[in-house]
């Protein structure tokens, strides 16, 4: 989806793994296998995916089973229910979770780190969180991949999921596009 | 470690707790990444950033007055009122930038302490300091800076700066000096990836730009951080053609709330800023949109703000 953010990173990462890509703005782009929904601004990618036609035909192909990775903004666009967003900002209820916006905190708190990303073999991947969503509640049928222990700014250390996937749909609050590491790509590019 | 989570086994290692790091390179210019294709819009107050975020902005700047009317008014242009930026950052929930002088790293504490998301160290305040700029690696905010060609920018870039738009001549409504910039660095760029080994040192001695960084463009054609236009836009054409020329998103100033209708002409920019290839859509956007900023023409200014900056 190529509606606003990093979606070039996303591209670059996917030709990379020798895969054709096609950036979605408009519904004529939708002849394709699965979606990314990149890190970016979901206010704006929400309000842009209402106008530009996308958000019916979208949410048509996710309900049928197409797969999809969303990575911040992403994970925010497809999760079931956002806190702290806009009130009309819509979801594509991809993902049975519950997002809090900006739930790390502002840019000062934006940080990087390592994790180690169930499934996922060749060592810890390096995460870039920026302006990141909190994911606040699973369903009993998400897996959760990853998390990570937060010192949250109420002062509460609690551990947080932060790679979530329930059948075709994987989200995370980080940004592996960022930093030429594909190794969920290829996770995704499995379901296809 | 097993940790169960909404009635499934999920197999969650030690990982979780493995340091973490802010203020990082990554991170700041991460944010750049983010902003891309979308716009950032000049707001005085609190009222003006809900337009700007019902309207679909990226992100909005905080100032105390429009460059026009820094232009029209003079006097001294100094960083905002913390009361005015923590009145936007309540109203909104997408980024909030705010600017500090040219050089003023006292005002950057400032507003790296008011937790802004980017620091916009501008040419449209009155510069502080007339041979330096802030030492932007001291920071955990990130920085942008504004830039007239490919050695100021690698200037800043050396100092910091994790996003550069090109300065354009801010508060006139026109966006010949925007393109101007944009062209000269987008331009260098292209050339000085057919240079060869020898040549680096050259266009680093007439770019008066730190070498490493100017062999780093050549291999890499683009700039290390994203690059956005800014000064003196006004309407969704010139979204579009700065777009078209090679900025990776607009900032938009004077532009939306020196016009008769900021809301209609904001959430239009939005648009053509992301559709910027698409005449249909540009034409759709385009249309009755009121009265535009007036202008000014770049002969008739007695004060050129993309002089500041060295």
């Amino acid at each position: 989806m190529a509606l606003q953010g990093d979606f070039l990173n996303h591209a670059d990462t996917l030709r990379r793994l020798s895969v054709e890509t096609v950036l979605v703005k408009t519904p004529a782009d939708l002849d394709v296998d699965g979606i990314v929904i990149p890190g970016g601004e979901s206010t704006t990618m929400s309000m842009l995916l209402k106008s530009s036609g996308l958000y019916a035909p979208l949410n048509d192909l996710l309900r049928n089973g197409m797969p999809a990775l969303g990575t911040c903004a992403g994970m925010i666009l497809m999760a079931k229910s956002v806190t702290d967003g806009r009130p009309d900002q819509v979801t594509l209820d991809a993902i049975d979770i519950a997002v809090r916006r900006n739930g790390f905190g502002r840019q000062v708190a934006s940080f990087e780190t390592e994790l180690n990303v169930s499934g996922i073999k060749g060592g810890p991947m390096k995460a870039v969180f920026i302006r990141a969503p909190v994911v606040v509640k699973v369903a009993e049928d998400v897996e959760v991949l990853a998390r990570v222990l937060y010192n949250f700014a109420d002062s509460s250390e609690r551990s947080v999921p932060v790679v979530c996937r329930q059948e075709k749909v994987i989200v995370s609050s980080f940004h592996p596009e960022l930093v030429g590491e594909d190794r969920l790509h290829q996770l995704f590019l499995r379901l296809l | 470690m097993q940790i169960r989570i909404g009635g499934v086994e999920n197999i969650v290692d030690k990982s979780e707790n493995s340091a973490k790091t802010t203020g990082g390179y990554s991170v700041k210019r991460g944010l750049a990444e983010m902003l891309r294709g979308g716009v950032i819009m000049d707001v005085v107050n609190a009222e003006q950033a809900k337009i700007a975020e019902d309207a679909g902005a990226v992100a909005v700047m905080a100032l105390e007055r429009v460059p026009a009317d820094i232009r029209r008014d003079g006097g001294v242009a100094r960083m905002s009122d913390p009361v005015l930026i923590e009145g936007i950052q309540k109203a909104v929930t997408i980024p909030v930038m705010a600017k500090a002088r040219i050089g003023h790293f006292a005002e950057a504490q400032i507003l790296q302490e008011l937790q802004v998301d980017y620091i916009d160290e501008s040419e449209v305040l009155t510069p502080a300091d007339e041979a330096h700029h802030i030492d932007k690696w001291k920071f955990t905010v990130p920085f942008v800076c504004g830039a007239t060609n490919l050695g100021e920018a690698l200037r800043r870039i050396s100092e910091g700066a994790a996003m550069i738009r090109s300065k354009g001549e801010a508060g006139t409504g026109n966006v010949v000096e925007a393109v101007r910039h944009l062209r000269s660095i987008v331009g260098d760029i292209r050339k000085l990836t057919q240079a060869d080994s020898a040549e680096i040192y050259a266009w680093a001695k007439t770019l008066q730009a730190p070498v490493d960084l100017v062999r780093e463009v050549a291999e890499v054609g683009t700039l290390p951080v994203p690059l956005f236009c800014a000064g003196g836009l006004a309407t969704p054409a010139d979204a579009s053609l700065v777009m078209q020329l090679g900025a990776e998103a607009v900032f938009v100033g004077s532009g939306i709330f020196k016009s008769s209708d900021p809301p209609k002409r904001a959430r239009a920019i939005v648009e053509a800023t992301a559709h910027f290839r698409e005449p249909g859509i540009l034409v759709n956007v385009s249309r009755n949109l009121g009265v535009p900023m007036v202008g000014i023409e770049m002969d008739n200014l007695e004060v050129r703000l993309s002089d500041r900056g060295w």
